[in-house]
């Protein structure tokens, strides 16, 4: 500090907006950071899973007799060992192990707890298993036919009898009536009256299809008791305070017993929001052989017994009035949720919002039937939902502005959502740059000029056809009140040394959320950002959060970290103050200084006032605690109500050439504009964007996740195609700062966005450049060369839902 | 029949020995046997580079090489791009252009960065996807890796 003591004022300085270097990006480009896969206790033995052979199928008999003979083998588990299983998942209709009957492919029948991997695997194949093939059914309109072989059928107690079997049981044990999981129905306003009112009326199918996270790191997780009956897990889980308490329930074990430790996790996406079979398993079997048990995913495994985005089948209808007002839309959905439930079920809790609330409609109504099939099951994605509704509402608003004769982005710009609107399902936009993302991505991109221009060089004898499209999106910026909190908590601590350990429940996924939190809390407290260290991995230190979803971390967790900064600012001008004999008020942080606030002028440094504080006979350290809520509503029954405290809005155009010879559609260019509220670090929110922008290209062209008759074709990379480096678009991306009052520096979430539109947007852009509009995904060649050929069938399904 | 071997080469610079079963990787060996866990698992197949490596001056995925093959050879890891001046340039630009994320993919894309500019040190923003084509990244849309790589190419001073 030398240097700087001999400086008469220190400047204001700023580390908000900033290109910052993400903190653990040294370790991870080094190859040092140790993942789930790196790590590995003293006398661990290896888990692995025996899958089923069958789609759909009564178990006869298991036979685990040579596997656990096998040296090496210390434990052989089936669902005949645990008899105290009880169902996870959000509807509790799946036991980890399975006790008389498979229901899709990725099913898990027996475990092996082994001294290696290799003699797990050995084991395994040991494991005889009878089968009695039952009917597959892996078309969802076929599920809810009347008649339709069951999958959830028959009632039956946890030991097998029915003598369990009472009113209110979970749906493992109790079964159900029919293959229908979940339904979901809202409605504002009268979609009669806003149809009679219409002067266009139109109605489509779309079909969304199966994709998956494909996080580069594969799942893991590490199980140990200790010598007094102690859980600790190793686990890459997006929700570590939500796990200790479920763990607790499926293991019929007291929550303060249970313990979780996040290593980096090597990409979430969402993937790990939900408790999965192997997480349970692998427990069981530490339990079994009292050691601990570590299991991790092959890539084939990964694909198979991952989640999966939601497919959906979706019928919309909607229409406008002549002078480009929308009337209404009425959507009804049927979600193949696969054989289980997880939160992919769910997913309508944020469709809806986009079809009621990304642009003003008067009147909506809604309806979601998720219905159970022998397929994979479907879990949370970046996005939850809202590529599916996005893509369907964004095809319609360019029909609609086509059949009324209107210019697409006039459309849009007419009906878009504006600041202080309170929508039809009551969301309250206090901050809103709708309109704004509109005129910015459209004028960069130069979207006016083009799209007429391309529609008059359809005929042009090229083949090569260059189209463009529009899409934008709303998307919960400030938290999701699902939970019966929504918060985050922070203690931070300031050491001799002035350096600070900010220990927060957020978890960090790769997102950058230790950065943008230490950036917050410096900006407080006057800092560098190397003076922060950020501990955010262990449930018996960190304070609660209810975890890395819904693009709430910068918004939640950061107001928790600036709840905290502010109360050690307190603290620290207050001991400031008396020291120098003066208001607090005319003191101020900066540059690791106590500064005169007027002049600037240093009158102690920061690591010596602490000392002092410390060293006294009234001996005092700096610590402090913050729980932010954020002021956010819970939904009422009819899904109406302010779920967030603030809401993000984006605008992506996507420029394509497509190859009307080959069907081959090349994204040249994506031009966004993000309502973010205000960039904190603009190194990672572009990463971030960009990245988005990139997973939704997956999306649009290339990933499809192929089931036919429930067994997954292409679980590898080879089949499964990623965008790789040579295929991503020119990129410009633009901030809109719409300076939410609630947000942290005015901030709003953004790490779903991105994603969001890319689909939608691409399209609209095929459209733009052949006149065929493609009702689909993914725009694959095939798919596009069908569709240009007249040789495509248009989805339809009629809209349904149980009486 | 013995189904291991001893095999003896250069790992990151130190001749070293290793006993090896005859089917294992050179991925499980550097993971499992030496204890190097840098050189990261992602798939097992060859397609998505988390495993890459540099083997006598050539890079490669190793997943798809068997450890006994790695006798007589020289092996290069992302632990030995530690002795490596350019390397070091390279992680900073990795750092300071926003090329990781989750960091999965960021070791192997470290590898093949390093190699492709030692194959190609004024190569461009084309020359390096294409380099980079066999290396899967699901957080960043590659954009801040390519902006990386380059600002430490030749073409950039």
């Amino acid at each position: 500090m030398n240097v700087a003591e001999k400086t008469k004022t220190i400047q204001p300085d700023s580390l908000i907006g900033k290109r910052i270097p993400k903190m653990d990006a040294p370790e991870k480009a080094s190859g040092k950071t140790r993942y789930i896969h790196d790590i590995d206790l003293p006398g661990q033995l290896h888990g692995k899973i025996l899958r089923s052979a069958r789609v759909h199928a009564r178990i006869r008999s298991i036979d685990t007799s040579a596997a656990r003979a096998l040296p090496g083998v210390h434990v052989v588990i089936t669902a005949a060992d645990i008899p105290d299983q009880r169902p996870i998942g959000v509807a509790k209709d799946h036991l980890p192990l399975k006790r008389d009957r498979v229901r899709s492919q990725r099913d898990e029948i027996a475990a092996v707890a082994a001294e290696s991997e290799e003699i797990a695997l050995q084991a395994l194949k040991l494991i005889k298993v009878e089968y009695e093939d039952l009917p597959i059914i892996s078309d969802p309109t076929e599920a809810i036919k009347p008649g339709a072989p069951l999958i959830h059928p028959e009632p039956h107690g946890a030991d097998g009898s029915h003598e369990h079997l009472k009113q209110g049981m979970p749906v493992a044990y109790a079964g159900k009536p029919d293959n229908i999981a979940m339904r979901f129905d809202y409605g504002h306003g009268d979609v009669a009256q806003g149809e009679a009112e219409s002067d266009v009326v139109i109605e489509d199918t779309f079909k969304l299809h199966y994709v998956t996270h494909c996080c580069m790191g594969v799942s893991g997780i590490i199980a140990e008791f200790d010598a007094s009956g102690n859980l600790l897990m190793y686990s890459n889980t997006q929700v570590p305070f939500l796990h200790k308490r479920e763990f607790a329930e499926y293991l019929n074990m007291d929550p303060s017993r249970i313990r979780i430790i996040q290593p980096p996790i090597g990409g979430g996406f969402g993937s790990k929001l939900d408790i999965y079979p192997f997480e349970v398993i692998c427990v069981f079997l530490a339990r079994a052989a009292k050691r601990p048990v570590k299991m991790v995913f092959s890539r084939e495994e990964e694909f198979l017994a991952s989640p999966t985005r939601q497919p959906v089948l979706l019928t919309l209808r909607s229409g406008c009035r002549k002078d480009g007002t929308l009337t209404f839309r009425q959507v009804h959905t049927l979600h193949d949720n696969g054989a289980y439930t997880s939160w992919g079920a769910t997913t309508p809790f944020v469709m809806m919002q986009t079809f009621s609330s990304l642009y003003r409609v008067p009147h909506c109504d809604y309806h979601t039937t998720a219905v159970y099939t022998n397929n994979p099951y479907a879990g949370s994605f970046r996005g939850y939902g809202n590529l599916q509704a996005t893509f369907a509402i964004e095809a319609h608003m360019d029909k609609l502005a086509e059949a009324i004769g209107m210019d697409p982005l006039d459309f849009r710009l007419k009906n878009a959502q504006e600041k202080g609107e309170v929508t039809g399902q009551g969301m309250s936009f206090k901050s809103c740059g709708f309109k704004e993302c509109l005129t910015t991505a459209a004028s960069r991109s130069d979207f006016r000029r083009k799209h007429r221009e391309n529609i008059r060089n359809r005929n042009t004898p090229d083949p090569v056809k260059r189209g463009i499209g529009i899409a934008s999106m709303l998307h919960v910026g400030g938290g999701a009140k699902i939970y019966p909190s929504d918060g985050c908590g922070t203690i931070l601590k300031l050491d001799d040394f002035a350096h600070v350990t900010l220990i927060t429940g957020a978890s960090e996924i790769g997102q950058g959320s230790e950065t943008v939190l230490s950036q917050l809390v410096c900006e407080e407290l006057g800092l560098p950002i190397s003076a922060v260290t950020v501990v955010n991995n262990d449930t018996d230190i960190t304070p609660w959060d209810v975890g890395v979803h819904a693009s709430r971390t910068t918004f939640i967790a950061g107001n928790s970290a600036i709840g905290a900064a502010k109360k050690a600012k307190a603290k620290i001008l207050a001991a400031a103050a008396k020291k120098f004999e003066c208001p607090e008020a005319d003191l101020d942080l900066r540059g690791g200084f106590i500064i005169k606030a007027a002049s600037g002028e240093p009158l102690i440094d920061l690591a010596r006032l602490m000392r002092n504080l410390h060293f006294t006979e009234k001996a005092e350290l700096v610590m402090t605690t913050f729980y932010y809520e954020p002021p956010s509503k819970h939904q009422d029954k009819g899904f109406k109500g302010d779920v967030s405290a603030a809401y993000a809005w984006a605008t992506q155009v996507v420029e394509v050439e497509v190859d009307t010879e080959t069907g081959i559609v090349r994204m040249t260019r994506v031009t966004g504009a993000h309502d973010v509220g205000r960039v904190l670090n603009r190194l990672g929110i572009e990463g971030q964007i960009e990245g988005g922008v990139v997973m939704g290209q997956g999306y649009a062209l290339t990933e499809d996740l192929t089931i036919e008759n429930g067994v997954m074709r292409n679980p590898n990379f080879r089949d499964y195609k990623l965008v790789t480096a040579p295929e991503i678009p020119e990129m410009d991306i633009s901030f809109i700062e719409s300076m939410d009052g609630e947000g942290p520096q005015g901030a709003k979430g953004v790490g779903e966005a991105p994603a969001i539109c890319i689909a939608a947007a691409t399209a609209n852009a095929i459209y733009n450049a052949t006149g065929v509009r493609i009702y689909g995904l993914p725009f694959t060649p095939e798919r596009v060369y069908r569709a240009l050929h007249g040789k495509a069938e248009k989805p339809y399904w009629k809209p349904w839902k149980p009486e | 029949m013995s189904l291991k071997h001893d095999i003896e080469f250069t790992l990151n610079g130190v001749k070293r020995r290793a006993t090896v079963g005859v089917g294992m990787t050179t991925l499980d060996m550097l993971r499992d046997v030496i204890g190097l866990s840098g050189t990261k698992y992602g798939c097992g197949e060859g397609e998505c580079g988390a495993c890459t490596i540099v083997v006598d001056g050539a890079s490669l995925n190793s997943c798809l090489m068997f450890a006994v093959d790695c006798h007589g050879r020289n092996v290069t890891t992302i632990e030995g791009l530690a002795s490596d001046a350019k390397a070091d340039a390279l992680r900073d630009a990795f750092v300071l252009h926003g090329a990781v994320q989750c960091g999965f993919c960021t070791p192997g894309m470290m590898m093949q960065a390093s190699h492709l500019l030692a194959c190609h040190p004024d190569a461009d923003a084309d020359t390096i996807k294409r380099g980079i084509e066999g290396n899967l990244c699901r957080c960043t849309g590659y954009k801040k890796i390519v902006d990386a790589i380059a600002s430490v190419g030749e073409t950039a001073k």
